[in-house]
């Protein structure tokens, strides 16, 4: 059988993502992707994987997992949550996060809910072995496309593994990873901002929102102070960017991630910039924003400090001390731990 | 009232203006309206730029007025992107681009039409006359979006000219054909949606199993030609078992 994960509890809203489907959105194929970048490039690094491999995007609670294979070596990098390693027996260990661990065939691995924001990310060295849908290993909920048949994870599914045993060495660590949001997200006004008034601009660079309920992976709306139409709302369809900040009839703006539609006919007062997005994807309903301007080639250079701190990852991973890494299997398996065993049964 | 074909006049030189859709892409615009003039040289551009095979130019996307360059930004900068796009609008005309013509069958039995006999009374036409100014038009496609594979085509007869529908679907059903506006669109999946639903084409528009996903493009034409219900039916399980695939008549894509 291939080697998997097999789901015992799926989560709150678990896919498969990647860095996203690129190449088809004159079809109206819409990229998908990871919401947050930072998050996703920091567990594969962890685990020695290239920064394209296909990981879990986990939202609010996460899953439980048994591993089907020989062994499997994982990382959760995301805001603070419980990982716990359960052997067959249920004897836990506490894995930190930022920290790889290498789990045996029968082991259950169990990640609780998320505190702080709203996605995390697991990482399997050798990746997450989904087909691949027009190039891409993203899930696109809404079209049933890619990932695992199209949707969120589900109790016994299994996941396929690119890795049936995941070679023995020194687990690595990331040692901090800045997951806190700016002050104030950034934008480039446009490609519409002449659809607004002045005030309505004003408005937008000066005023606090609400991240409400009715926010996902295609889109967060805000909720705040009314944005001024300079003369009417509707224009004639054309192309979404990533960020970019749509304004409908309401005057509530709505901030377009992952999973948004390629085309819309709403003004577009605003793009919020590249390197921003992660850290807008952690938002959880009732956070706060707020918006300051910036020019198009002010948003690139911030672009390439963040590409530069990716890249960097890898060279600040650290050797986990083996005292922290426990293999139970190991110990269980020597006469140091024997007495502790035989107490047990 | 039929919307003629290829109406587009050549030959007009292309005023374009740049747009920042923040920092990973870029809209080049040639007008604010849904004309064919503005479509044909977006599609234009857009077959330029991918002849052009601009290193960190990641894909485009035509729209009915504009033209949509997501590139990446850590390869090319906004200058040096507009750098290489602004020769490409030099001597850009209307008449370069050319796609596809397909005809297609669609069924206008009331019972997938649903919206068929609501449409002849609001329109004070007779089904059969909706049936067929609908089916004597050849389609343009300005566009594909809202879903992958759904096409917006152009122009619509002004008979049949109606504001959406009021109360939008929860569930349309796949490969529904539907208007609103001067516009004609194929549900490509099922999917809620607010347009006049009047009959159903078996077309395979979106399948992820091929490697050509999308059956159309923007710029190709389309024509529909009613079958009957039980024609409908054979052709849909071919279609569905991979068996049909339409060609169209002329024009191949490369």
């Amino acid at each position: 059988m291939k080697p998997a994960l097999r789901v015992l509890a799926p989560g709150l809203l678990t896919t498969v993502q990647d860095l996203g489907r690129t190449g088809y959105q004159s079809l109206g194929v819409p990229v998908s992707g990871a919401m947050d970048i930072v998050s996703f490039a920091a567990a594969n690094a962890i685990v020695g994987n290239p920064p394209s491999a296909a990981a879990l995007e986990i939202a609010y609670q996460g899953p439980s997992l048994v591993v089907e294979a020989t062994s499997v070596r994982i990382a959760y990098a995301g805001p603070e949550t419980a990982i716990d390693i359960l052997s067959p027996d249920g004897t836990p260990r506490r894995l930190p996060r930022l920290q790889s661990a290498r789990l045996m065939q029968g082991e259950t691995l169990r990640i609780g809910a998320l505190t702080g924001s709203a996605v995390g990310y697991l990482a399997v060295e050798g990746g997450i072995d989904v087909p691949l849908m027009l190039g891409s290993r993203s899930t696109l909920t809404r079209a049933t496309i890619g990932g695992f048949e199209g949707r969120q994870l589900r109790a016994q599914d299994r996941l396929p593994l690119a890795t049936a045993d995941a070679p023995e060495r020194e687990e690595a660590s990331l040692p901090s990873l800045d997951l806190s949001p700016p002050e104030r997200f950034r934008v480039v006004l446009g490609p519409q901002d002449d659809y607004f008034t002045a005030r309505g601009i004003e408005t937008l660079l000066t005023a606090t929102y609400t991240v409400t309920q009715s926010s996902d992976r295609m889109g967060m709306r805000l909720d705040g102070p009314k944005l001024e139409h300079a003369d009417g709302f509707d224009i004639v369809s054309d192309g979404i960017a990533p960020g970019t900040i749509q304004v409908p009839g309401n005057g509530m703006p709505i901030v377009l991630l992952a999973d948004r539609q390629t085309t819309g006919g709403y003004p577009k007062i605003a793009t919020v910039i590249s390197a921003d997005l992660a850290p807008l994807g952690r938002l959880r309903p009732g956070a706060q924003v707020r918006f300051e301007k910036v020019s198009v080639g002010e948003a690139q250079g911030i672009r390439r400090e963040q590409a530069r701190m990716i890249a960097s990852l890898r060279e600040r991973l650290v050797p986990v001390p083996p005292t922290v890494s426990i293999n139970l299997e190991k110990l269980y398996g020597s006469n140091l731990l024997s007495g502790w065993v035989d107490a047990r049964e | 009232m039929k919307s003629v074909d290829a109406s587009v006049p050549d030959g007009a030189a292309a005023t374009a203006c740049f747009l920042d859709a923040g920092d990973t892409a870029l809209v080049v615009e040639f007008g604010r309206d849904i004309d064919r003039h503005a479509s044909a040289l977006v599609l234009a551009l857009a077959d330029r730029v991918k002849a052009a095979a601009i290193p960190g130019v990641v894909e485009t996307l035509p729209t009915f007025r504009s033209l949509m360059v997501h590139y990446d930004p850590l390869r090319l900068s906004q200058p040096e992107l507009k750098a290489r796009i602004a020769p490409l609008l030099e001597g850009l005309t209307a008449a370069e681009q050319a796609g596809c013509h397909w005809r297609l069958p669609a069924c206008y039995d009331p019972s997938i039409g649903l919206d068929l006999l609501e449409v002849a009374e609001r329109t004070k036409l007779s089904v059969d006359e909706v049936i067929k100014v609908h089916s004597s038009t050849t389609y343009h496609i300005y566009m594909l979006g809202f879903l992958p594979g759904f096409p917006y085509m152009g122009d619509l007869p002004a008979a049949l000219e109606l504001p959406r529908r009021q109360n939008p679907r929860v569930r349309v059903p796949k490969g529904s054909l539907a208007i609103a506006m001067r516009m004609s669109c194929v549900y490509s999946l099922e999917s809620p949606g607010g347009w006049h639903v009047l009959s159903r084409t078996p077309a395979p528009l979106w399948d992820p199993r091929r490697e050509n996903a999308g059956l159309l493009a923007a710029g190709d034409k389309v024509v529909f030609e009613p079958v009957s219900l039980d024609d409908y039916q054979s052709l849909l399980a071919r279609a569905d078992s991979g068996e049909w695939v339409p060609e169209p008549d002329t024009g191949g894509r490369p």
